[in-house]
């Protein structure tokens, strides 16, 4: 990219024109300091979503209604957490060693996303959580198919993969419970109405492209948040009423002219609850931090026979 | 009698961007050598962005298909193990039966 001896402010803005021109990023590429920060930031927090995004779900695995559909959640639960782990090797790549990462999880200085604060009440919260939940993120992740972190770019084409699985099954759950019981309809609504907040808050509130680096400047991410959520009611609202569904968003409404209206997301709410203020933020973080804990021999076991192995040569 | 050569198994990356893919193995008698045998015979006409060789005795393989491809059905872990289309029409006929 460089030569070797320009000096640090060079090769930084060098590395900025690349970035500016569509390049792209190898691991073992140089990167000024400022851009691996920011990967690992936006990395760490998105394997921090998948690791802590499967405990809403895990909770109904004993409680599914049939062999297929505990079959079905189990797998789903399987991909998060592989994602989790697909995600923390870019990080650790990238130069924060996993026991750091946990670290920072358990004692709340880094983040997860909103939607995996709140409860999951009934069966109908696993439909909607693996139908619009899964939506709108993968909306986010095709945006990172073409991030300027080609390690991350690959990724996410696994990812994706994945993810359509279960946009598809939480489909069909949802559109079971949908042409089901008038108590079934009511679950459903009732999920609805209590998932489509978040929903909203999660792809982050608008931010001016000249303050967000991520995406003009690192080109980490390729599309703002504003953008995404947008796509995501434009998509997805038209399929939630035609099940004869209703969304509680009173100014919800499709404009002549084509774009979507809507009542401004609340931002209060999405920062208390990243924050680890949100109603099952302590909980989901205590559960965490005890599996961790109670996994400790079993890493130390596998640490004993690293330390083996390599004293034998093998 | 000289040894035989190690075998070094060749990745190269296409372009920018895109994955590490099996190229091909050299034999020869050291790693820097290897190297240089990779580059002419996988990246002579500038078709490879990076090249990676490494011994092929440090890969670990496993290609057994009771493990890798069970018997057992997989279609829940698939797009395709969910038919929608007629499920959602049968719905919306049904919803609009009620109206």
């Amino acid at each position: 990219m460089t030569t070797g001896h320009a000096n640090d402010t060079a090769r930084a803005e060098a590395f900025k024109q690349h970035i500016a021109a569509g390049g792209k990023v190898e691991a073992s590429d140089w990167m000024p300091g400022e851009y691996r920060h920011a990967l690992i930031r936006f990395i760490e927090m998105h394997a921090n979503s998948e690791l802590m995004g499967v405990l809403p779900e895990r909770e109904w695995i004993m409680r599914a209604p049939t062999l297929r559909r505990k079959l079905a959640l189990t797998a789903k639960v399987q991909d998060e957490v592989g994602h989790a782990q697909l995600l923390y090797r870019l990080a650790e790549d990238l130069g924060k060693p996993r026991a750091q990462m946990m670290d920072d999880l358990l004692a709340g200085r880094t983040k997860f996303h909103n939607v995996f604060h709140y409860p999951t009440q009934s069966w109908a919260d696993v439909g909607v959580i693996a139908w619009l939940v899964d939506a709108a993120a993968i909306l986010s992740q095709k945006a990172l198919l073409g991030t300027s972190y080609a390690p991350y770019a690959r990724t996410m084409q696994r990812i994706c993969w994945e993810e359509s699985f279960h946009i598809k099954h939480g489909y069909d759950i949802v559109v079971t419970l949908a042409g089901g019981t008038a108590a079934q309809r009511a679950l459903l609504q009732d999920a609805l109405n209590r998932w489509w907040g978040p929903l909203m808050q999660m792809h982050g509130p608008p931010t001016p492209p000249e303050h967000d680096r991520d995406l003009t400047l690192w080109r980490i991410k390729t599309r703002g948040n504003e953008d995404l959520r947008r796509d995501f009611i434009a998509t997805y609202v038209p399929r939630v009423w035609e099940l004869g569904l209703a969304l509680p968003d009173p100014a919800l409404r499709r404009a002549d002219n084509g774009s979507w209206e809507y009542s401004p997301p609340d931002w209060a709410e999405l920062r208390t609850v990243v924050g680890n203020h949100g109603p099952r933020s302590a909980e989901r973080l205590a559960f965490r931090r005890l599996n961790y804990e109670q996994g400790a021999w079993v890493r130390e076991t596998m640490a004993g026979e690293q330390a083996r192995t390599q004293t034998c040569g093998i | 009698m000289a040894a035989e050569p190690t075998v070094y198994e060749v990745f190269r990356r296409e372009k920018p961007g895109a994955p590490m893919t099996h190229a091909g193995s050299v034999g020869a008698p050291s790693p820097d050598l290897a190297l240089i045998y990779a580059r002419e015979i996988f990246g002579r006409r500038g078709e490879s962005d990076a090249l990676w060789i490494a011994p092929r005795s440090a890969f670990q393989l496993l290609d057994d298909q009771d493990i890798l491809r069970p018997v057992l059905d997989r279609s829940h872990r698939t797009v395709e193990g969910y038919r929608m289309r007629d499920k959602r029409e049968q719905l919306l006929s049904q919803l609009e039966t009620k109206r």
